[in-house]
Parts: structure tokens; sequence; C-alpha cells
């Protein structure tokens, strides 16, 4: 009598907690720590406040997320080690990197494994691989510069440009995007000034820039680098336009910079001063959870969990070569699929589509001129 | 012309810097055969301390700073003397080396777990005016900050040998045994040279960082330029540690510019080899005996 009483109390038991933990992994393999910190943590954030409200709504298809962090320390071999372990740990889909010079060595072990990867890193070359398994949540630089480069010609007039941009994989794709665009738009490139990650005295970079003669310049720095470079570029006095592809104009260099932040514009694909409801919406939950303000950064995370969740809704079981196929061509309306914030296609490289905004900081904010249309 | 004019005084100003921190080197060799590679973490953590004292409790500016750096003099200065220096130089040099490259990564990860892994925005001493030189534009922090840096380096020569003080110090970096004979009190002379290692780095640290941005990881690039700056001017000459500081800040500025941005971090460590291999002591430093 005590046996079976005991059997059944255990099988209960059992029962009880496999219902209770019926749950689907999730990794975000981030730059937790590092020189990417800025924005690999911000992006997790994201991640965590969209994990929390899907898990709060019911989770996907009945399911909680199991959210599991990796710290690639930005370190594209750390990265690669720790998608791998995630891989080995049984995620369903995998979330990040953001640095473009980590997912492009890690999205190789992803693609590998079949395993569908969301990334929040921006250099074109990440969908130029022919990977079918990597899907961006803001479009490549190649598709934003072009939006850039009209302003600067047709909106400023300017003819001689210095280039600014970082000596990696994000920094390479951009300034190869923008020097793509050179002949097409006329312009003289009258300074070329690569920086090495984690760059922390910009003296001689805008010096240089301040004697090109240049008309504008074109920054193309991640977070830290290009609030370092506004605090040089004011302290010398640079006063030329300033313009940059979503990160110079971002929250955080704006945070960093402060008021030499003031006067910078560019293009951005996501914001949270979009004029776009949803948008405030999460970007006012985000500040209230985190006590910071959301970035470019913290939104593409916070989409990136809320693909998971449609797609996998609208294949209807947890299968990764559906997820795959089902998100290539797909295109998500923000009306019935409002984590998703904004009218969203991706094409066949995992490549995306939305409308996006040219940006300028005035008095420490970001300050919305102009709503452009999905290229 | 007013280019290089600008370099020259940007260089400058952040050389000076790095001589705060390469004088800390000097100071510590000299007083107790101590190299410490937590150097550019003891640069490093000053800023946070003002900034904790500032932002999270909301002591103005004008006191946090000062207190950090009376914060940096007993955690950096005092308390490193005797729970890492004390313990472990009765071991030689090599533990206590490792000693403080442990200390460094320890420092390094509280800051990244106890504040946060991210940049944070520190504010500037000075406003950010320029002023035209012989058509240089030059920026009232560059001034302000190697006026600082060099005041403070003066301001140590000046004790170091004019004061009672600072004479029983040099006679502790020189000869220790003799000192003592002499009624020199070497353990208080020792202890006052890692409180003014601490100061220095403090204020090194207040003026680098509203450049830098507050980082945990700030230390590794200030700690390997003020090693290379103290041993291409002279490990046991603080004007050696000062010349070298200031010619690494130039040859930085004048290389990325000049020569390549690319090359610019591997240009101080090639300083550094053909240094060793010319003049091993250093450009200041002398091959025998020791003064602080």
């Amino acid at each position: 009598m005590i046996r079976k009483l005991a059997i059944t109390t255990v099988a209960a038991f059992a029962l009880g907690a496999g219902a209770a933990v019926a749950q689907v992994k999730i990794a975000d393999v981030a730059e937790l720590s590092g020189a990417g910190a800025a924005a690999g943590a911000v992006w997790h954030d994201g991640v965590k406040l969209a994990v929390e409200e899907v898990n709060a709504a019911g989770g996907i298809l009945g399911e909680q997320i199991e959210l599991a962090e990796y710290d690639s320390q930005t370190d594209p071999q750390i990265s690669r080690a720790m998608v791998q372990k995630a891989i080995d740990e049984g995620t369903y889909v995998l979330l990040g990197t953001v640095y473009s010079s980590s997912t492009v060595v890690n999205m190789l072990v992803a693609q590998q494994n079949g395993m569908p990867q969301i990334t929040g890193s921006e250099s074109p070359t990440i969908t130029a691989k022919g990977n079918p398994y990597i899907f961006r949540t803001a479009f490549g630089a190649q598709k934003g510069l072009p939006k850039l480069a009209s302003y600067l010609k047709d909106g400023l007039g300017a003819e001689k440009i210095a280039v600014v941009w970082a000596n990696t994989e994000f920094g390479r794709g951009g300034y190869d995007a923008f020097m793509g665009l050179v002949d097409d738009f006329g312009f003289e490139i009258v300074a070329d000034v690569p920086t090495e990650q984690a760059q922390v005295d910009f003296a001689s970079d805008v010096a240089k820039v301040k004697s090109s003669g240049a008309d504008a310049v074109f920054v193309y720095l991640t977070e830290e680098e290009s609030a370092r470079f506004l605090i040089e570029a004011n302290k010398q006095s640079l006063d030329l336009p300033m313009g940059g592809d979503t990160v110079l104009i971002s929250q955080k260099v704006i945070d960093l910079a402060g008021d030499a932040a003031n006067g910078a514009f560019g293009h951005v694909g996501l914001t949270a001063e979009a004029p776009v409801p949803a948008i405030k919406e999460m970007a006012a939950k985000f500040q209230e959870e985190f006590g910071y303000g959301a970035d470019h950064n913290a939104i593409k995370g916070y989409i990136g969990v809320y693909m998971i969740k449609y797609v996998t809704e609208q294949i209807g079981e947890f299968d990764r070569e559906k997820f795959a196929e089902t998100l290539r061509g797909l295109c998500l309306d923000a009306e019935t699929h409002p984590g998703i914030l904004m009218d969203t296609c991706w094409d066949e490289t995992g490549e995306m589509s939305r409308e996006s905004f040219l940006v300028e900081v005035v008095d420490g904010a970001q300050q919305i001129t102009q709503t452009l249309p999905a290229n | 012309m007013s280019e290089f004019f600008q370099l020259i005084v940007s260089g400058l100003s952040t050389g000076s810097i790095y001589a705060l921190a390469a004088v800390g080197f000097t100071l510590l060799w000299q007083a107790s055969q101590t190299i410490n590679f937590a150097q550019g973490e003891f640069v490093m953590l000053p800023a946070f301390l003002v900034l904790a004292l500032s932002v999270k409790l909301g002591f103005p500016l004008w006191l946090a700073m000062p207190l950090a750096i009376i914060l940096a003099v007993l955690i950096l200065g005092v308390l490193f003397k005797r729970l890492v220096v004390e313990p472990m130089i009765k071991h030689g040099t090599l533990p206590l080396v490792i000693a403080t490259i442990a200390l460094g990564v320890l420092l390094k990860e509280m800051v990244k777990e106890f504040y946060s892994p991210l940049g944070q925005p520190f504010p500037s001493l000075f406003p950010q005016d320029v002023v035209t030189i012989f058509g240089a534009v030059i920026s009232i922090p560059d001034i302000a900050n190697f006026v600082i840096a060099m005041g403070a380096i003066v301001a140590l020569q000046l004790f170091l040998g004019g004061t009672r003080t600072g004479r029983s110090m040099q006679a502790t970096a020189q000869n220790p045994d003799v000192a003592q004979i002499l009624g020199v009190d070497i353990k208080r002379m020792v202890l006052y040279t890692f409180m003014i290692n601490g100061a220095l780095a403090a204020i090194a640290s207040i003026l680098i960082t509203p450049i830098y941005l507050a980082k945990f990881s700030n230390g590794e690039t200030l700690g390997l330029i003020a090693f290379i700056a103290a041993i291409v001017g002279g490990f046991n000459q603080i004007r050696g540690a000062l010349v070298g500081g200031l010619l690494i800040g130039i040859i930085d500025n004048l290389s990325a510019t000049y020569v390549s941005a690319e090359y610019r971090q591997a240009l101080p460590l090639i300083l550094l080899i053909v240094i060793i291999l010319i003049r091993p002591q250093g450009l200041l430093g002398t091959s025998e005996g020791r003064t602080v």
C-alpha cells in the first residue's frame, strides 16, 4: 500500500513537473563583455524584455521560452565556441551575435548544424554568403547607405567627403558599401581614415579629417568609438557635418558623448524616437525595466524573439528546417504581429526591408527629420 | 604646419598622463622592487570611484573627485602594500609580479561585475573651449591636462628633493640598510611611496577618462603604454618615465597621422625593442644604482 502510494506520488510529481517545465530553449549569444558590450548587452536586454512578454502571454505554441545566455566577449573565436555550445545544449533557434566580425565566423557553425540564426549584425557580407539559415533584424549597410549618401549630396550639397571607419568586419562592410556609392554620387574622398576596434585616442584621426578640406564626414564606427570620435571632434572644434548609419546617432552614443553628439545626423533603420506607437510603447517598457533608454540594438533583440514566435506559430511546430524555409521570403505586418513593431519583409538571403528614418541629434536627443520608404 | 603643431600639443597632453602612470611604475620599483602589472587598472579604478560617489551616492563632482583621490590613496596605496606586496615580496619578485597580474584581473572583473561592462560617460573638469596658437586650434582640456600632469610630477620632484621626508624616501630607495642605520623609518617611507602612486594613478584617471570614457578594460591599454614608457625612458628614473610618456604620446599621434593608422599600436612596441637593443637602461635610465 505504502509502495503504491509512493509510486503514485512520484508519478504525479513527475507529470506535474513535466507540465510545469514544458519549455523551448532559445540561446542568445551576445557581446556581454569586451569592446562590443555597448551593443551586445543592450541587444540582450531587448531579448529579455520580449521573452518576458511572450512567456507572460502563454509562450510559443503553449511552451515557455527558456532563455540561455552566452557571452561572446566580443571575440569571434569565443563566439564560435559559444554558438557550438548553444547548439549542443539544444537551442531551438539562435539569437545573436551583434558584431559582424563575430557573426561572419559563428554563422558557419550554425549553418553546418542547420540552425536558424537571427542576428543583429549589419555588415553586407552576412547575407551575401548564401547561408539559408541567417536572418537579419536590421537591414545591412548596403541598403541604408544610399539613403545617407543621397542626403549628403542633395541635402547638404557635400562633394568632398572624409571617411572615418572601423577596420573590422562591420566597418569594412559599411566602408565598402559607401565607397561603392562614391562614383554614383560624384563624391571625392579627401580623407580615408581607418581606425581600430576599441581605439581610445582619436586625436590624430580628427586632425587628419580637419586638414583634409572635406565638406562633410562619414563616420562608420561602433558605439564607444563613435562617442570618443565625437568627443575628440568637439574638443578640436571640428566644424563639419558628421553623418553615419544607425550607430553614430544611437541613444548609447548620445549618452556617452553628451553635448558632443549634437548636430550629428544619419540614417537609422530603428530608433526609439521613430513615429511608430508600437516602438514608443516598447521603448517605455524597456526604460521602466532596465532603467536606461532603448536603442536600435535593444529593438533588434526584441524583434528577434518575436520573429521566432510568429514564424513558429505559423508553421505550428518546433521545426528548424521549416522555420528557415518559412522565414525566407516572408512578410509580417505589424497590425497582426505587433511584436514585429513595423511591417517587415525578408528576402531569400535573409536580408530584410522596412521603412527607415533620417535623424539628427538636437539637444541630446534624436529628432526624426524624414521617414524613408522601404527599399 | 598647424596640423603638426596641433598633433604635438595633443600628444604632449596624452603623453603627460601616460607619464603619470609610468612614474608610478618607477616609484614602486625604486621603493620595493615591485613591478606593478596592475598599474593600468590602478588608473582605471579611480574614475569608477568618482562615478560611484557622484552618480550613485549623489556627491557633487567637486567633492567626489578629491574623495576618490583619498580613497585611491588608501585602497591602491595602503591596502595594496599591506595585503598584496608585504605578504608576497618575501617570496621574491616573480611571485609578486604574478600577484599584481592577478590583482589587475580582479579589479577589472570587479568593476565589470559591480558597475557595468559598458563604457560610461565621464565629466571633464575643463570647458570644451579652444585657443588658436600659430594657426593651430588647441583645446583647453589638452592644455589643462598637460599642466596638471606636469605640475604633479614637478611637485613630486620638489617633494623628493626639497623635504626631509622626500630625501628619506630617496635614501630608502638607494640603500635601505644604510638608511635604517641612519634612523630612517624605511617601512613608513615605502608606504609613502605606495600612497603617492595611488594619488598619481587617481589624477591620471580623472584626466584621461573624459577622453577614454569610463570602462573596466581601460587599464589594458594604459598599463601597457605606461610600462613601455617607463622602460623607454628609464625604469629607475622619474624623469625617464616622464620623457618616455611624452615621447609615446607624440609618436602615437604623429605615426597615426603620417605613417600608418593601422600600425599605430605596434609602433610603441617597436620603439621598446629598439631601445632595449641600443640602450637597455632606457633613454635617461642609469645602469647602476637607484634613485627615487
